[in-house]
């Protein structure tokens, strides 16, 4: 194939940041959800939250 | 029709204040033209070249010398309403967000009218150019300066206040005025005799965004300093 | 009370679930279909017979472009989500601008790179700074890191929300300036010299090309929804925080201590209180 090599470096680098981040994202979520009461973790369990 | 008056009035005040205090601490004719002038010098040093390389370059080189000027005198500007809680009392005294926000612009435009001049100056002396089309550099020169000024002071308001936050004002301030440094640019390469480009059609694109910049400016203004 | 379907301490529920595992599908799918299924961009010349064309580096396209598409989704649904919370503020709208605008630079990031990846073969340059599609790009790259940057100095939380959206619009409006000064800057783009067009679309490359779009589609939208989680869960976080440590300042002295502490006696306490 050519262009082998810009194509791994491409594909390559975007699956790896893409991936990176996603897992990033998960981590911070399992880190941050203990310190959080159970019914405000998340926006539709949430009481109303309307206030400013 | 009092009402517009009236705000005039208010903008004038503000921008009377801000200009009386730089007649008296002379800080944007001390500190930052000076600053403007040594760009310009060590532009010079570093490009090493010969008075027609320069006079190709001299636009591109003189709009970049006026902006990272503008971040200083911005930062001036809006470092004004940080000591002794004067924005606290601004926003008190019933001053309407807008008029702050049109006398604080005028006044750094002034400011950036002023450093212009000095500048074209430097780019004569310096540079060796030559004004082919004084009436094209003039307006410009005037419209980038109302675009600057009033997306300057919009953002001044940002990158002041409580926490380190001045770093910011770069960043925020120079991707969003790379428009207007394109096409100031141009502009002046036209009116200097630089380049064989259209000047005025890229003065009409300065004047769309000086209008942009300063309509968005008094409407937002009022939504950054708010509590 | 967490949702039946939620799992207790982190981000994930069945749904998100669901959706990670159909995205990651299709990012397999598309990788077959990007290099094994479909064939390299070959053309020849009308007069001389050579062969040429972008060959295989066309494959980067299945990736480059539908994350351009989706990086400026991202960007308009940061600036809708910016006007959402000029106009309702709550907080929903302010995390879903920061959610989307974080992501979508992050994209902005990719197309930048994988784009000069692209461009090296087949333009033979890895930057050009007279194409209008990537100073555009470029600019759109700096405005929106200059917004995450504003975002990641913690003042006031509510002035940072409406500064934040402020930001974000003005750099959305700033984006037709920029795409109009550059085109008129140099009047010619690389973009237009190798459009879409230019290529030999035949069904399976189209396919594919649409196939991208689904499958970052999903992956964008996977990503969004946890960056919105973790969004949600920070403000919370900080809210209880603050929340806990003003109740436990306020338990630390009885009504008793305070009364005493300010003078007030036994019997004039009696009288206020039941």
């Amino acid at each position: 194939m050519t262009h082998l090599g810009y194509l791994i470096a491409g594909w390559g680098i975007s699956l790896v940041v893409l991936g990176g981040y996603g897992l990033r994202l998960a981590r911070r979520g399992r880190s941050l959800s203990p310190l959080v009461p159970e019914d405000r973790r998340r926006w539709l369990a949430s009481p109303g939250t309307d206030s400013d | 029709m009092t009402e517009v008056r009236r705000f005039l009035a208010d903008a004038r005040l503000v921008a009377v204040r801000d200009l009386r205090i730089e007649f008296r601490s002379r800080v944007v004719v001390g500190q930052v033209v000076p600053f403007a002038l040594l760009v310009l010098v060590l532009f010079g040093f570093a490009l090493d070249a010969d008075h027609r390389t320069l006079r190709t370059f001299a636009s591109g080189l003189f709009w970049v010398a006026v902006l990272l000027s503008a971040l200083l005198a911005v930062h001036r500007s809006a470092a004004l309403e940080q000591s002794d809680g004067t924005l606290d009392a601004l926003r008190m005294s019933g001053l309407p967000p807008a008029a702050l926000f049109m006398g604080k612009a005028t006044a750094v435009f002034v400011q950036l009218v002023l450093l212009e001049v000095v500048l074209m100056g430097g780019l004569f002396v310096l540079y060796g150019v030559e004004v082919v089309d004084p009436a094209l550099l003039v307006a410009a020169g005037l419209l980038a300066g109302v675009a600057v000024a009033a997306t300057g002071t919009l953002y001044g308001a940002l990158a002041s206040g409580p926490g380190v936050r001045e770093t910011l004002l770069p960043i925020l301030l120079l991707p969003v005025l790379a428009p207007v440094l394109i096409a100031a640019t141009r502009a002046f390469d036209d009116a200097l005799g630089a380049a064989a480009v259209d000047g005025w059609a890229w003065t009409g694109l300065l004047a769309v965004a000086a209008l942009i910049a300063t309509v968005v400016g008094t409407l937002a203004h009022g939504v950054l300093i708010e509590d | 009370m967490a949702g039946r379907d939620e799992r207790p301490g982190t981000t994930g529920s069945r749904g998100s679930r669901l959706l990670g595992c159909v995205a990651l599908t299709c990012l397999a799918v598309l990788g077959v279909l990007a290099f094994v299924l479909t064939g390299p961009d070959v053309r020849i010349h009308p007069t001389t017979g050579e062969e040429f064309g972008q060959f295989d580096a066309v494959r980067m396209l299945y990736l480059h472009v539908p994350m351009a598409v989706l990086m400026y989704a991202s960007f308009m649904l940061c600036a809708v989500a910016s006007v959402g919370v000029l106009v309702k503020r709550t907080p929903w709208w302010d995390v879903m601008a920061h959610s989307a605008a974080e992501v979508g630079t992050v994209l902005c990031g990719l197309v930048l790179v994988t784009g000069s990846i692209w461009g090296r073969p087949v333009w033979n340059t890895w930057w050009e700074w007279g194409d209008v599609r990537l100073m555009t790009t470029l600019v759109l790259f700096l405005l929106f890191a200059g917004y995450l940057a504003l975002r990641r100095t913690t003042t006031d939380p509510r002035r940072q929300e409406r500064q934040a959206a402020v930001v974000a619009l003005v750099a959305v409006l700033d984006i037709p300036l920029v795409n109009r000064s550059v085109a008129w800057w140099e009047n010619r783009t690389l973009h237009q010299r190798s459009t879409l067009e230019e290529l030999k679309i035949e069904d399976l490359t189209l396919f594919t090309l649409m196939f991208g779009f689904l499958t970052f589609g999903l992956v964008v939208w996977w990503l969004t929804l946890q960056r919105f989680r973790v969004g949600w869960l920070e403000r919370a976080a900080i809210d209880h925080a603050v929340g806990s440590a003003m109740a436990e300042r306020r338990s630390e002295t009885s009504a008793d201590e305070l009364d005493a502490a300010i003078g007030v006696t036994d019997e004039q306490a009696g009288e206020a209180s039941p």
